[in-house]
C-alpha cells in the first residue's frame, strides 16, 4: 500500500513537473495531447472494458461536443455556456445513441454504432450552415477560468491535467462502485444478472452515459486545445483510434487506456518526424502487442513481470526472493 | 393459496411442442421434484416459470399473484430464485464476490456509482453467513477460477440462498458430482427451512427421490404423472417412460 502511495506521488510529481523537464512547447503540446486522447479512452474503456460492448462511433459523439462548443462560440455565446450547453447536447447524443445501439450486443452493437458515427461525419460534411462543411470551424480564444489564461501551452497543459485527474479519480470510483460491479456483471453473465434482479438494460445505458459525458469532456479538449474542428475528427479512423488506444493499453485497467493514449499519440507526432511511414510502425507495433500481450500493455507487463521474477526466485532458491516476490503479489 | 401454480401453460419453437398444458400447484414449504428423461422440457418449464422465456398462452402465480407479465428481473425482487443446470458464475471474481453479486441484486445500492463496493460490510457480512451456510467460508477470498466443480454447485446454492427466495427453483443441482459432493448438497438442500418452497429438477429418479414430497413427471413438454413419492413410482407410466416397458 506505501509503495503504491510513493508510486502515486511521484507520478503526480512527474505530470506537474512536465513543462519544466521538456524542451519547448512543442513537447508541452504533445503532453496536453496524450492527457485529452487519455480522458477520450478512458471513456471509451468504460464500455469496451468494463461493459464487454464495443464502441465505433465514439469519435462521432466527440465531434458533437466539439462542434456543439464550437458553434455556440462562433453565435457569440460565452464560454461558460458554451461547455454547459455542448456537454449536455453531447449526453443528450449519447443518450439517443444508446438507446439504439443497445438493442443489440456484440458484433451487432459495433455494427449500429459504426452506422451512427458515420452519420455524425456525414451531418459535419454536409449540414454546411450549422458545420461549414469542409472548411471548418474556428474558435477564437480559450477561456480563462478565474482569471488564468489557458493561452499559453504550459496553462493549458495544466488545464488538461486538471481535468485529466478528476476523469482518473471518477473512473476509479465508478468501476469499485455498486453500479460499476453490476456492469461488469452483464458484461460476464448477462443472463444470471438479470435473474439476481439487476435490469440488465439500464445499467448499460448508464454505462454509455458516463461514457460519453467523459468523450464529450475530451471533445471540449480537444477544440479548445486545436481552437479548430473539421469533419476529419469525427472519421470512422479517429473511431478506430481511440479503441486502437484503448486495447493496446488494456481495456479492463485504468492505466491501459492512458498509455495506449500515450503510445499512439506519441508515435503520431514525435517519431512521425522521423519515420515518415510512421503509421506502419504504429502497425507493427500493433501487430506485436497483439502477439505478446493479446490482453493489452499493462496487464500484458504484469503478467511478464509476474513470470520473471517467479523464474528468478526459482533458479536462485533463496527464501529472501521468495518471500520478496511473495511481498509484492 | 399455493406457494407457486402454473396454469395451462403452452410453449412452442416453431413446431416443437415444449410445453402443452402443463398445470402445476406447489404448496408453501413444499419440496416438489420434477423429472423427466432428456427434452422433456424441464428447464424450458423453469425459463417460463422464471419468466426467461414468455409462454404462448397460460398464467403463472406466485403466492396468488399474476407474475405472468412481470419481467423476469422482477420476479428476482418477488421472492423468486433459481440456480442453473450449466453453471453460470462470474468466473473472474472470487467465490464472495460472487455471492455479493447476489446480494446487491436485491438492494437498492446496486445503482450506486459512488460508495466503494467492497467497503459495504453488511453486505460482505451476509455474503460471508451465506457462504458458511454451505461450507464455504474459509474459501470466500479464493478467485471462482481455482475452484472445483463442486465447489461451484455450492457456490450456486449459496447465492440462490443469500436472496433469500420465497421460491427457489433448482436446476439438476446433483449434476456432474461425485458421491461424496452429492452427499454434501444433499445434506445442504435438507437444512433449508421449510418457509422456502423448493422445485428442484432432477434427471435422474433415485438421486433427490427421498427429498421431494411430490413428484411430478414430465415427459414431451406434458404432465404425465403427478403424486406422492409412493405414487409416482408405482405408477406404470412412469416405468413406462424411464425403463421403457
Amino acid at each position: 500500500m506505501t509503495s503504491r502511495c510513493v508510486a502515486l506521488g511521484l507520478a503526480l510529481a512527474a505530470l506537474a513537473a512536465i513543462p519544466y523537464e521538456v524542451p519547448g512547447s512543442y513537447y508541452i503540446n504533445v503532453a496536453s495531447q496524450i492527457l485529452l486522447y487519455a480522458v477520450f479512452a478512458l471513456g471509451l474503456s468504460v464500455l469496451v472494458g468494463y461493459a464487454g460492448l464495443v464502441s465505433l462511433g465514439h469519435a462521432g459523439l466527440f465531434g458533437v461536443s466539439c462542434y456543439a462548443i464550437a458553434y455556440l462560440l462562433a453565435a457569440g455565446y460565452g464560454h461558460a455556456f458554451a461547455i454547459t450547453a455542448g456537454l449536455t447536447i453531447t449526453l443528450v447524443a449519447t443518450g439517443l445513441f444508446a438507446a439504439l445501439s443497445l438493442r443489440s450486443t456484440g458484433i451487432g452493437f459495433i455494427m449500429i454504432t459504426l452506422a451512427l458515427g458515420e452519420i455524425l461525419w456525414g451531418l459535419a460534411y454536409r449540414w454546411i450552415s450549422i458545420t461549414n462543411g469542409d472548411n471548418g470551424i474556428s474558435v477564437a480564444s480559450r477561456p480563462s477560468p478565474f482569471g488564468l489564461t489557458l493561452v499559453s501551452a504550459t496553462g493549458f497543459y495544466y488545464a488538461t491535467l486538471l481535468i485529466f485527474l478528476l476523469a482518473v479519480v471518477a473512473v476509479l470510483t465508478f468501476v469499485r462502485s455498486p453500479l460499476g460491479a453490476a456492469l461488469a456483471g452483464t458484461r460476464d453473465q448477462a443472463r444470471r444478472m438479470n435473474a439476481l434482479g439487476y435490469h440488465v438494460w439500464m445499467i448499460r445505458f448508464w454505462a454509455c452515459l458516463f461514457s460519453g459525458l467523459l468523450t464529450a469532456i475530451a471533445g471540449m479538449l480537444f477544440v479548445y486545445y486545436n481552437q479548430f474542428i473539421s469533419p476529419q475528427t469525427l472519421a470512422l479512423t479517429s473511431s478506430a483510434e481511440v479503441l486502437l488506444m484503448v486495447i493496446s493499453g488494456g481495456a479492463s485497467t485504468l492505466l491501459g487506456p492512458i498509455v495506449g493514449a500515450a503510445l499512439v499519440v506519441i508515435i503520431k507526432n514525435v517519431v512521425s518526424g522521423y519515420i515518415e511511414r510512421w503509421n506502419f510502425m504504429l502497425g507493427a507495433i500493433f501487430v506485436a502487442i497483439v502477439i505478446l500481450m493479446p490482453e493489452g500493455l499493462v496487464p500484458g507487463s504484469v503478467r511478464l513481470w509476474r513470470m520473471g521474477s517467479r523464474a528468478l526466485g526459482k533458479r536462485q532458491k533463496s527464501p529472501v526472493a521468495a518471500a520478496s516476490a511473495g511481498g509484492k503479489r | 393459496m399455493s406457494a407457486l401454480s402454473v396454469n395451462r401453460l403452452h410453449k412452442s419453437f416453431g413446431g416443437l411442442r415444449v410445453a402443452s398444458d402443463i398445470n402445476l400447484a406447489v404448496e408453501p414449504g413444499e419440496r416438489r421434484l420434477i423429472i423427466g428423461p432428456n427434452g422433456a422440457g424441464k428447464t424450458t418449464l423453469f425459463n417460463l416459470i422464471m419468466g426467461e422465456l414468455t409462454p404462448d398462452s397460460g398464467s403463472i402465480h406466485l403466492f396468488d399473484r399474476d407474475i405472468t407479465g412481470v419481467p423476469s428481473r422482477r420476479r428476482a425482487h418477488l421472492g423468486m430464485t433459481r440456480t442453473y443446470q450449466i453453471i453460470t458464475l462470474f468466473p473472474r471474481d472470487s467465490i464472495q464476490r460472487n455471492v455479493t453479486l447476489a446480494l446487491l441484486g436485491l438492494s437498492s445500492l446496486r445503482w450506486n456509482p459512488l460508495k466503494a463496493l467492497h467497503r459495504q460490510n453488511h453486505l460482505i457480512e451476509d455474503a460471508h453467513a451465506a457462504l458458511a451456510r454451505v461450507g464455504l467460508d474459509h474459501i470466500a477470498s479464493r478467485p471462482l477460477s481455482e475452484t472445483s466443480y463442486g465447489e461451484r454447485r455450492r457456490v450456486e446454492i449459496a447465492m440462490a440462498l443469500a436472496q433469500n427466495p420465497r421460491v427457489l427453483l433448482l436446476d439438476e443441482p446433483f449434476a456432474g458430482l461425485s458421491i461424496d459432493e452429492r452427499r454434501d448438497v444433499h445434506d445442504l438442500l435438507l437444512a433449508i427451512p421449510r418457509d422456502v418452497t423448493i422445485v428442484m429438477i432432477e434427471h435422474n429418479m433415485d438421486v433427490a427421490l427421498d427429498f421431494a414430497d411430490r413428484i411430478t413427471v414430465l415427459h414431451y413438454g406434458k404432465v404425465i404423472v403427478e403424486g406422492s413419492r409412493a405414487e409416482v413410482v408405482a405408477d406404470p407410466r412412469t416405468r413406462e417412460i424411464y425403463l421403457g416397458d
